[in-house]
């Protein structure tokens, strides 16, 4: 039994609605999030360049870091044992300082595997006023009850 | 223009390229900074015994997996910049292709990373498409992957780049 708490895939039904995440998105949050993973390109935290160079409104969100927020916002539905397995993300928007990103997210289906394992897929949106910026297809594991762990997983049992 | 591979290029295709070693060991630092940039709460990168209970020990968030391996801004010696997905710009230069893209980007987590592994990294170039006209431009599409592995040698990751190269169309 694990005591921090934790969905479980007995919870999830398809179409269910993941509460949403608004941001007020500022230049600190653009550069702190770059320089977090370590992608030191101007157009991440050189106002001039991006808006002269880069042709852009201003410097934006990088995707490494849009990654990191992708995550934080599943795991804080998932909780602690919710185990990461694949994530696709198609860019179509920048997002830059000023503007309210919002994160929210459906399930598009919840399953077992062949080798046990619970499975939760999603669909996240990042979104501007309305308009998407970055979506995210997610598979998820999440325990299939209280005794189990996708952490625990590794070989043929972890199939992502 | 001919549409067909080069057989340069189609000799690349499956080949691993730019082997790389990480330039320095993940650190629990850099798990908290990327953590705080997005007030990433969950508990595995915070609590000692959570993390104990749940991950046997602390682990890295698996989205920093491409982090580990950003070359450092400067480097003694280094007289040009690292570029992390050298493929990508290689293909940019062999096709005279002057603007670039990707088009999406998947990433799928094996083995978690934990505070002092040393990863090791390669490229492999999947595919590449005959010439393509989109809004953009005329030019190629091309699938790289990227694979990491620990220093046991089990897989960490591997990230999938669509990458889009093309000349712009003339107005």
């Amino acid at each position: 039994m694990i005591s921090a708490p934790a969905l479980t895939l007995g919870d999830v039904r398809e179409g269910d609605e993941l509460p949403a995440l608004s941001y007020d998105v500022t230049a600190t949050t653009v550069v702190l999030g770059a320089l977090a993973s370590r992608d030191w390109r101007p157009m991440h935290h050189d106002h001039d360049f991006a808006v002269n160079r880069n042709g852009t409104r201003d410097i934006f969100l990088n995707t490494p870091n849009q990654a990191a927020w992708f995550e934080r916002y599943v795991t804080d539905w998932t909780g602690p044992t919710g185990r990461l397995g694949r994530m696709k993300f198609r860019m179509k928007g920048s997002v830059f300082p000023g503007d309210t990103m919002v994160l929210s997210g459906v399930v598009e289906g919840a399953d077992t595997d062949a080798a046990g394992c619970g499975w939760v897929s999603l669909l996240v949106t990042l979104s501007v006023d309305g308009e998407t910026k970055t979506d995210c297809s997610v598979r998820v594991a999440v325990p299939t009850g209280p005794s189990d762990n996708p952490w625990a997983r590794r070989g043929d049992q972890w199939q992502p | 223009m001919s549409s067909e591979l080069p057989d340069d290029v189609a000799a690349l295709i499956d080949r691993v390229q730019y082997e790389t070693v990480g330039e320095f060991p993940v650190e629990q630092g850099y798990i908290w900074t990327s953590c705080s940039s997005v007030e990433n709460g969950n508990p595995l990168f915070w609590d000692d015994d959570v993390a104990a209970e749940i991950t046997g020990g602390p682990i890295a968030p698996p989205t920093m997996l491409s982090v580990w391996f950003r070359p450092h801004h400067w480097a003694p010696g280094r007289k040009e910049q690292a570029l992390p997905l050298q493929v990508h710009f290689d293909l940019k230069a062999r096709f005279e292709l002057p603007e670039a893209i990707m088009s999406d980007n998947t990433i799928v987590f094996y083995e978690p990373v934990r505070p002092g592994d040393v990863l090791r990294t390669h490229q492999i170039l999947r595919s590449v498409s005959g010439h393509k006209t989109t809004k953009l431009g005329t030019g190629r599409f091309w699938v790289i992957d990227v694979e990491y592995h620990n220093q046991r040698g089990e897989l960490v990751g591997v990230e999938s780049y669509t990458g889009f190269g093309y000349r712009r169309n003339e107005r």
